[in-house]
């Protein structure tokens, strides 16, 4: 009975937890609408969403009415759910791998999309009908079934995945690097630059349609295997003699994080630090178990992309910084503290 | 429910680890696996709960060929401590217990009074229960395998497999945990190094070398000077304890 109580307790904590998330995740969203050169009230926002969603006819300037809708609505729904998509594969890459410092970018993907991308932007390769997208995509993927390759051949354990991973991220990013410095002029190699550090200024609402779907399916199937996850935490024997099919739920997830992260480096670029600090942070507020820790990591990652998108955009007057350089230069210190706290209480 | 080997064979590329082994455990029954290091004891343990696939033979629960198992039913049947197995992850000793409930609980199914009141009941027999709360990684390696053993035994298995659960624990954590084993009237088959204990705690003893089985049957027939000689290259003396009835090993150095 005990045991039944204080579960109880835990889901109405869990809840109230949940509730208060999504409440934030929305007043970032509806922050990061009204906050940028133009400053637009509150109150014009919520007006412009809602006669854009329901039909009303509030009187608004069409300047404002532009850019909520079309501009800033648009890139605060695809940060939000970047974000999410971002530390939902770090959190469960992590307990795939049975490493802390594993993140999505691990299995090689980030450098794969900027040789793809590289190669669609300077060398001209895909014949113009491959955008950058498109080409940082198919980058993505090439390297994600490279390291696989390697993977497999070399045992398929942690470790040696992880060394896959670092020796795939080597080479492509040696290939970009190659080919930045053969072939690209000064300009292009500075948009390039940009394009690894991730930047929102292109999102627009097509962008929306792709990756709100992907984050929240990615969710779904995460979160149909909380228990294989948690099951990982002795390593891969003891969770198949727990009854999980390893290999398949291997195969599965590390296939669907390397899709998500793959759509999201096409989108906004390889954004840093989001995929590995907030599963951590998350785990320190809610705990390992991942029936909690997925819904608070992807909270987490939404709002917390939502929050270093604001502040790329007013920290320098005139100019937008590249999302990347926010979110670890604001985290870094951040999770210093936590771990710091974490220690001094423990 | 009994556990039976029937010519069972394992093999890592070209090299053969497991050739041949019947071998049966009659419900409730405790086997001791003994054999020199790399004899084949933990790759036949993990034959039986289907982490390795034998490459000939069969292995039974009961009446069930485990090849016609699914994964989750196997777990429901048979639960595996591992030799030293640990996590960074920070769980807690009720965490790690819990686990055992996996292969009993749907896709999405939260856990329940039933999951719940086995986990209690696990902590209790390896008397865990009021450090329930503590770290994992706070433990000593006694409490370590004292947490795997409630884990498995959370599981609710018919049949449990055990590594050497005894390495590198002092004496009397090793007599705690055999004692527990032996009496837990679950059917079971643990790995072990020291004769003694096995001599002490176990219902029978199969000999391993080399992958074969070398010799089984009761500890007195199985623990002879000639075996120990043979497999394991020592001298030794076996009488009768008179403390405890059971066959007693000295060795003799030459």
């Amino acid at each position: 009975m005990k045991a039944a109580s204080v579960r109880k307790q835990g889901w109405w904590a869990l809840a109230a937890l949940t509730i208060s998330a999504l409440l934030l995740l929305g007043l970032m969203i509806s922050l990061a609408v009204s906050i940028g050169e133009i400053a637009i009230p509150l109150a014009t926002t919520a007006e412009a969403v809602s006669n854009r969603l329901f039909g009303t006819q509030f009187e608004l300037s069409r300047i404002h009415q532009g850019i909520v809708w079309d501009y800033r609505l648009s890139r605060a729904l695809v940060a939000a759910s970047a974000g999410a998509s971002l530390s939902l594969c770090g959190a469960v890459l992590q307990a795939l791998l049975r490493n802390p410092l594993a993140e999505p970018y691990v299995l090689g993907i980030s450098a794969g999309a900027s040789t793809g991308a590289v190669c669609v932007m300077i060398l001209g390769l895909g014949y113009g009908v491959l955008g950058l997208s498109s080409g940082a995509f198919i980058g993505a993927v090439i390297a994600f079934l490279l390291v696989g390759f390697l993977a497999t051949g070399a045992g398929g354990t942690g470790e040696r995945i992880i060394l896959c991973g670092v020796a795939g991220s080597q080479l492509f990013t040696a290939l970009t690097s190659y080919i930045v410095t053969t072939s690209a002029n000064a300009e292009q190699a500075r948009g390039i630059l940009f394009w690894l550090l991730g930047s929102l200024s292109g999102v627009r609402w097509p962008d929306v349609y792709l990756s709100v779907p992907i984050a929240l399916t990615g969710f779904v199937i995460c979160m149909a295997h909380v228990r294989a996850l948690d099951a990982f935490a002795f390593g891969t024997d003891a969770a198949a003699s727990l009854g999980i099919a390893v290999r398949r739920v291997q195969i599965l997830l590390s296939g669907l994080t390397a899709a998500m992260t793959a759509s999201v480096v096409s989108m906004v670029g390889s954004i840093g630090f989001v995929g590995l600090v907030i599963p951590h942070a998350a785990r320190f507020l809610v705990g390992p178990g991942h029936r909690r820790l997925l819904p608070a990591t992807a909270l987490g990652g939404a709002i917390y992309m939502v929050g270093a998108d604001i502040v790329s955009r007013i920290i320098i007057p005139q100019q937008v910084l590249p999302i990347g350089v926010v979110t670890a230069l604001f985290g870094a210190p951040a999770f210093a503290v936590i771990l710091y706290r974490v220690r001094r209480s423990a | 429910m009994s556990i039976t080997i029937d010519a069972v064979s394992f093999a890592a590329g070209d090299t053969v680890i497991v050739n041949g082994v019947s071998l049966t455990v009659a419900k409730g029954k405790v086997l001791g696996l003994l054999g020199p290091n790399g004899s084949g004891k933990s790759s036949l343990l993990r034959l039986i709960c289907r982490l390795r696939k034998v490459r000939s033979g069969v292995i039974r629960l009961g009446d069930d060929d485990i090849a016609s198992l699914s994964r989750a039913a196997l777990a429901r049947r048979i639960a595996f401590v591992e030799q030293q197995s640990t996590t960074e992850t920070q769980l807690t000793v009720r965490d790690v217990v819990r686990l055992g409930r996996t292969p009993h609980r749907g896709m999405l199914a939260p856990f329940g009074a039933e999951d719940d009141a086995a986990v209690e009941e696990a902590l209790l027999r390896v008397d865990m229960q009021a450090r329930a709360g503590q770290l994992w990684q706070t433990l000593s390696g006694g409490e370590r395998q004292r947490v795997h053993i409630a884990r498995s035994l959370a599981q609710a298995p018919g049949e449990l497999l055990l590594d050497e659960p005894t390495n590198h624990l002092d004496i009397q954590h090793q007599l705690d945990i055999l004692r527990l084993i032996s009496k837990l009237g679950i059917t079971c088959i643990v790995a072990l190094h020291d004769l003694n204990l096995a001599a002490m705690f176990c219902d029978s003893l199969a000999v391993l070398q080399k992958g074969e089985v070398v010799a089984a049957g009761a500890p007195e027939e199985v623990l002879t000077e000639d075996m120990i000689g043979r497999v394991f290259g020592v001298r030794a003396h076996v009488q009768k304890s008179a403390v405890h009835g059971r066959h007693h090993i000295q060795y003799v150095l030459d």
